[in-house]
């Protein structure tokens, strides 16, 4: 039988990759992708802990995460794309015009 | 038994396409992956009985944002292979194992549960397309207006910060490259 933890540990395990893919990239894209990676591997533990639970503010909490993500990849890839403008890549590395 | 069968299934296919999002790297790959992954957790939903959040999963992610990256993958070039130097990889993958092996220890860790009531349960006798519409627009009326003015003002934001000189070309050095390129053999 499928219980809570094993829900709880692939939402660990994803979110875990999606760690090491933003510890990891130097492309802002594919941090991006991780960070998308993060916050599916929330999404999995919120509906898993409302299902166990039967309790419904998991999958609310779930709804605002997807709602967070939806405007964060909207303003996100704007500033993409003017950063692309702006440099002509997308490195991370790029970014570092302050450094002292 | 099925349930286990999908749940394995699933597990396995979403755990190996985000390792392919996150390793590979073309963007495009990337991207494809990251879009099959969210279909197949919009299969956890599904198993879970979250009928209306999985189908929320396809349209919302698999559909508007995997799109939103497509269209903006046309401003990059993507189909060249990312050039990323990584100084230390070592220190970076056992980090990043220490901070995996920390998180399953806390989910697996025994969770004290007794105390934990369900503030608004499932309702009996409706469908879950039914008591999500029936919790989200009384218990959590004022976050989801606050999240439509939030979803509003990234709107906004995108095409004020997208559309700045949209009719520059972005890859206009690579054009003249291209054309000098051009105009060369056109000499010889």
């Amino acid at each position: 039988m499928i219980g809570l933890n094993h829900y709880l540990i692939l939402s660990g395990l994803l979110f875990a990759i999606g760690l090491v893919g933003v510890v990891r990239r130097k492309n802002l894209l594919m941090l991006f992708f991780a960070t998308e990676v993060m916050l599916n591997a929330a999404n999995i533990a919120f509906a898993a802990t409302s299902h166990y639970y039967g309790d419904l503010t998991g999958q609310m909490f779930a709804f605002f995460i997807v709602a967070v993500a939806a405007s964060e990849v909207a303003v996100g890839l704007g500033l993409l794309i003017v950063l692309y403008k702006k440099h002509g890549s997308l490195d991370l590395d790029g970014l570092s015009t302050m450094k002292g | 038994m099925y349930e286990q069968i999908a749940f394995y299934l699933f597990s396995v296919l979403t755990i190996g396409l985000f390792l392919v999002t996150v390793l590979s790297k073309n963007i495009l790959y990337s991207m494809t992956s990251l879009a099959a992954g969210m279909v197949m957790i919009s299969g956890f939903f599904f198993i879970l009985g979250a009928d209306f959040l999985g189908v929320v999963q396809l349209i919302v992610y698999v559909g508007a944002v995997m799109a939103l990256y497509a269209f903006a993958m046309m401003f990059f070039d993507a189909s060249r292979d990312v050039k990323e130097k990584n100084a230390n990889g070592a220190w970076v993958f056992l980090l990043g194992g220490m901070i995996a092996l920390m998180l399953v220890i806390v989910f697996s860790a025994p969770i004290y549960s007794e105390n934990i009531q369900a503030i608004y349960p499932s309702i009996p006798g409706a469908t879950n397309p039914q008591s999500v519409g029936l919790v989200l627009f009384t218990k959590y009326l004022i976050p989801f207006e606050v999240a439509a003015v939030m979803l509003l003002v990234a709107m906004i934001a995108g095409i004020i910060l997208a559309g700045k000189k949209m009719d520059q070309s972005l890859t206009t050095e690579d054009d003249s490259v291209a054309t000098e390129v051009i105009s060369q053999e056109d000499e010889k």
